[in-house]
């Protein structure tokens, strides 16, 4: 018997006891009506081929394994960076089940957002009656300070106006008139979550600037962006900005609400930017977006008021935080204290100590747009090569900069980039031109387990790993666990390839 | 072996009138009776079901895509499940389910894949069809081992006009292999559970229905029947449940001819009409399909329960009715054979599991059939609560819950929260989404969905596991750490 109460086994090694594997072979072979062994041999190693990869990257409508998720996600993560909002979205209840499941299986946090749960009746008649008797009852069941409105592709499809059916629903006193309840339409066929993301952040700050009146001031806003780092990264960011002493706005800070104590209170909203905070943002002399490709029509909307804007591309690693740094303090006028200077320096430090370890070493990124760029710019801070940059939501604006980044740097020369392409053709590049190492996110462990090449998880989402999000990846601090991370996985590679007791452990050394 | 307890009745009841006040007053009225606390002799749990969920009370159910694609189709693991329409549904489901297969992925078995024709404006401008067909083929091209092809259809699908069954109709012909249509757009119904109907009803229109071309080699050469032949019906194999059972129905002597759907082969799918019976574990996601077989094929079927070793005594010799004294005379060497692993199970972790509470609130069919594995550890079920449970799943409820037990359909996140703060249960099992606002209420918690990441729980072996971590989620230090030493409660 495999199983016992003294030595429990369960799925990962329960299923390895010959009394499965012959019950699971038997199976096989007599009810499964299995392709031939040599077939599957056959097709698996053809599947490694060139010839392969043609008619892979040759696919005109098939999408396998893509690396984005659709806007409603995006604008459900935006959301979640306020005080006291919830998030409704305007269609099929289905999808928010599976919104709420995705943060919450990433951050390993509670996720809380109401659908207006549209069915057959709603396609036909429009969603208006379910946005009436939703908005009440969100608002009385849930108490939020904001309610953000955005769509399904149900909703986008059918039409549904929500600018009209909120003020509908606001005279039927669902909430009262006063109540904030910014909207933005987010259609799943449009972009990916980057783009939802982009679309209710502009909507929340239409909705408290539009009818307002600007005094221009000295304070910036930051907009982190859509980041399943932004538990770590977000109060790194503050940090920094404390340390210089310089007034801002972190516009959407989802920091709080997805990292809540466990103390016996479950608090459905907890930190994020406040009302008035988000009023006053307006305000601002400026706004910093640290990721471009998740604010391109939030930015436009802040220049439209006439404040000034810049975009950085998910500031890692030494250069990328020295002009994140530079830009907060060109548009505050603070200096870059001290402090900032030794953690650079250490960070220096760290790297000079290390970097016999990762120079020269191959490097596969795929994730979004902006994560892609500041990966492969810090991994050729560190003499490493990029090879394959690819990005399923990149856009060609993207794929010109990324090929302008590596063609400016001696180590990103051999990097290809590849836009719109998903990890199914990730598969094919990393068998026929393989790396050494893969960055991206839990979805990588496929292709990790196919072609062998390791994966550290450094991006969205991340389901298979707890906590890491927990820790920064930006600024010098963050470039430091970013490190240590591709450091760890390099080394434990080493120590794998140098293990067998007397026969590959030659240099299995202690001090490496 | 069944456990001795009732439940407070009065303060369910009070516990109730108290959560509805809150609601806006039609709501609240909906909500009402979704609502109750059972009692004994009942017939069935008093509370209305499979109807719409209220707008913007934060339902748990997700939808008809969920149900199709998620539960029913998308494990059986030759065939590749496109997800058609944008690209999220396929996305969030993409290897959520940990349902287990074996195969070399992406080669003979495609599982736990994301394949879907991502739809642009364009396809909802112009119809999605062109776009159908172009991709089945690039599938061919690709993964020429796949068996057959599903369509899973997504919102837009349905709204636009699309005519998936006449691209299927071609697609099949063409490629001689099933190219199948399925329905499931998320708007259609109130729950997953329409979408197990759709299912169900293409596997019997579009795989037992479908015209082979006679050119085609017969599946069925080779197979020989034999008076042993069962096929097991709605077990997903979620962390291996189905190999679980398998072992033990194959030690028994029976033939196990096919497993629905964990697991699953087309050819399991095609050949299960050649059952002699049909062994149902998920009730409410296959009860159709079965019927459907026993009408055309004249195959019995019956449910069975496979959670703690009373329920599995109880149903191998229900089954074994069905058979020889061969089976019968195997049915009790095997619950000889174990019956000392359950009870070394039940020695080392009922003394530390006796008299715990525990509330479930999960799909259509665990919140009652998981009830005695828990009495089987000494524990006590306070509430059960469905997703999307039918009238006919509440009448199979009153026989597993003692008289005043909690019952809650299509239970709200403000329902479900203010339940645990007031009953202040033992243990919670219900999903992702519950987990970690009920754990940061200090309650136990497990994912009864997923089983957490861990399983099998079916069968004996699965027993085993099940108490483990019923006893991990109780009793880790961590509850013990909750409040500063220093701070006053």
């Amino acid at each position: 018997m495999p199983q016992s109460v003294e030595k429990l086994k369960d799925h990962v090694k329960l299923f390895h006891e010959p009394e499965y594997a012959d019950m699971l072979r038997d199976k096989r072979e007599n009810f499964e009506c299995p392709h031939p062994e040599d077939t599957v041999r056959e097709i698996s190693e053809w599947s490694k081929t060139e010839e392969y990869q043609e008619k892979n990257l040759a696919r005109k409508s098939l999408v396998v394994n893509p690396a984005k998720a659709c806007q409603p996600l995006g604008a459900v993560f935006a959301a979640s960076g306020f005080e006291g909002t919830l998030s409704f979205v305007h269609g099929s209840q289905g999808c928010v089940a599976y919104y709420r499941s995705h943060l919450s299986r990433h951050f390993k946090e509670p996720a809380s957002a109401v659908s207006s749960s549209m069915t057959e009746d709603a396609a036909v008649f429009g969603g208006l009656n379910n946005m009436i008797d939703g908005l009440a009852n969100a608002h009385s069941l849930y108490e939020p300070k904001m309610i953000a409105v955005s769509t399904t592709c149900m909703a986008e499809v059918i039409g549904d106006d929500l600018n009209a059916f909120i003020a509908t629903s606001k005279e039927k006193g669902s909430v009262p008139q006063d109540f904030p309840v910014p909207f933005a339409h987010t259609p799943a066929f449009q972009g990916s979550h980057v783009n939802g993301y982009d679309n209710m952040l502009k909507g929340i700050l239409t909705n408290f600037w539009e009818q307002a009146e600007r005094t221009p001031g000295t304070a910036i806003n930051i907009i982190p962006g859509f980041d399943g780092f932004c538990v770590g990264n977000n109060r790194e960011l503050k940090r920094i900005l404390d340390l210089m002493d310089v007034e801002a706005t972190i516009v959407a800070d989802p920091s709080d609400v997805y990292d809540t104590p466990s103390d016996g209170e479950f608090r459905m909203y907890d930190g994020g930017t406040t009302i008035e905070e988000t009023k006053a943002a307006l305000n601002a002399k400026a706004t910093l977006s640290l990721q471009e490709y998740c604010t391109k029509k939030t930015l436009a909307y802040a220049s439209g008021k006439d404040q000034e804007t810049a975009s950085l591309h998910y500031p890692m690693g030494v250069e990328a935080t020295d002009e994140m740094l530079m830009k907060i303090s060109e548009l505050s006028g603070k200096p870059i204290p001290d402090e900032l200077v030794l953690e650079r320096g250490r960070l220096v430090d760290a790297m000079t100590d290390s970097m016999s370890i990762a120079h020269g070493k191959t490097f596969a990124v795929f994730g979004d747009p902006d994560f892609v760029y500041g990966m492969c710019r810090y991994l050729m801070e560190m003499g490493a090569e990029p090879r394959h940059a690819l990005a399923t939501n990149g856009t060609k604006p993207w794929a010109k900069k990324m090929k302008a980044l590596l063609e400016s740097n001696p180590y990103g020369q051999k990097c290809e980039v590849w836009q719109g392409k998903d990890l199914w053709h990730m598969r094919s590049l990393l068998n026929t031109a393989p790396v050494d190492f893969l960055i991206g996110s839990s979805h990588g462990k496929y292709l990790e387990r196919d072609t062998g090449t390791p994966l550290i998880r450094l991006s969205f989402p991340i389901f298979d790993r707890h906590h890491h999000h927990r820790f920064p990846t930006w600024g010098y601090q963050g470039g430091l666990q970013v490190l240590v991370r591709i450091l760890d996985k390099i080394l434990d590679t080493v120590d794998d390839d140098t293990n067998e007791a007397g026969v590959t452990d030659i240099s299995f050394d202690l001090t490496r | 072996m069944s456990l001795d307890y009732e439940n407070d009745r009065e303060f369910h009841e009070q516990v109730i009138e108290d959560v509805l006040e809150t609601y806006p007053e039609k709501t609240r009225k909906r909500r009402k009776k979704h609502l109750n606390v059972v009692s004994e002799g009942d017939s069935d749990c008093g509370v209305k079901s499979n109807i719409k969920s209220m707008p913007g009370v934060m339902t748990v159910r997700g939808c008809a895509y969920a149900g199709s694609k998620g539960v029913v189709w998308g494990p059986i693991k030759d065939m590749v499940h496109i997800s058609h329409g944008p690209v999220g549904c396929g996305h969030y489901s993409w290897g959520q389910r940990r349902n287990y297969y074996t195969g070399e992925t992406g080669i003979n078995t495609f599982a736990a894949m994301q394949f879907t024709s991502d739809f642009q404006e364009r396809d909802i401008v112009f119809g999605g069809d062109k776009k159908l067909r172009e991709l089945i083929d690039e599938i061919e091209t690709l993964f020429p081992l796949t068996k057959g092809v599903t369509i899973q259809s997504e919102c837009p699908v349905g709204l636009i006009g699309d005519d998936i069954e006449a691209v299927a109709k071609d697609k099949g012909k063409a490629l001689d292999k099933p190219v199948v249509p399925v329905r499931c757009e998320g708007f259609r119904g109130v729950s997953q559970s329409l979408g197990h109907h759709i299912a169900n009803d293409t596997i019997r229109d579009w795989i037992f229905d479908r015209e082979k071309p006679s050119d085609l080699e017969d599946p069925d050469a080779g197979f020989e029947p034999s008076p042993y032949d069962v096929v097991v019906i709605g077990d997903y194999n979620i962390g291996g449940d189905c190999w679980a059972s398998r072992k033990i129905l194959e030690e028994v002597g029976l033939r196990v001819i096919a497993q629905w759907t964990g697991d699953t082969s087309l050819a399991e799918l095609e050949r299960a009409p050649k059952a002699k019976l049909n062994l149902i574990h998920c009730y409410r996601s296959m009860n159709y399909i079965s019927r459907h077989m026993e009408e055309k094929y004249g195959t019995p079927w019956m449910e069975f329960n496979f959670f703690g070793p009373s329920k599995i005594e109880t149903s191998l010799r229900a089954i074994a009715e069905n058979f020889d004294d061969t089976i019968k005379e195997n049915v009790e060497k095997v619950i000889a054979k174990y019956r000392p692993l359950a009870d070394q199970v039940i020695e080392k972790y009922r003394p530390r599991l006796e008299g715990k509470k525990v509330m479930l609130y999960v799909g259509g069919l665990r919140p009652r059939h998981m009830v005695s594995a828990y009495e089987d550890l000494g524990m006590e079920i306070v509430g059960a609560g469905y997703e999307f449970a039918h009238k006919d799943d509440y009448q199979r409820t009153m026989s597993h819950v003692k008289d005043g037990t909690l019952i809650f359909d299509d239970v709200t996140a403000y329902e479900m929260e203010k339940f645990i703060e007031r009953i202040r249960p033992d243990l919670v099992g219900s999903g992702i989404k519950e987990k970690y606002p009920i754990q940061k209420m200090g309650v136990p918690f497990r994912q009864v969905h997923s089983w957490d990441y861990s399983g099998p729980y079916h069968a004996y072996d699965g027993f085993a596991i099940f108490a483990k971590d019923m006893d991990l989620a109780i009793n880790n230090p961590v509850w013990g750490k909750f409040k500063a030493p220093w701070v006053e409660a």
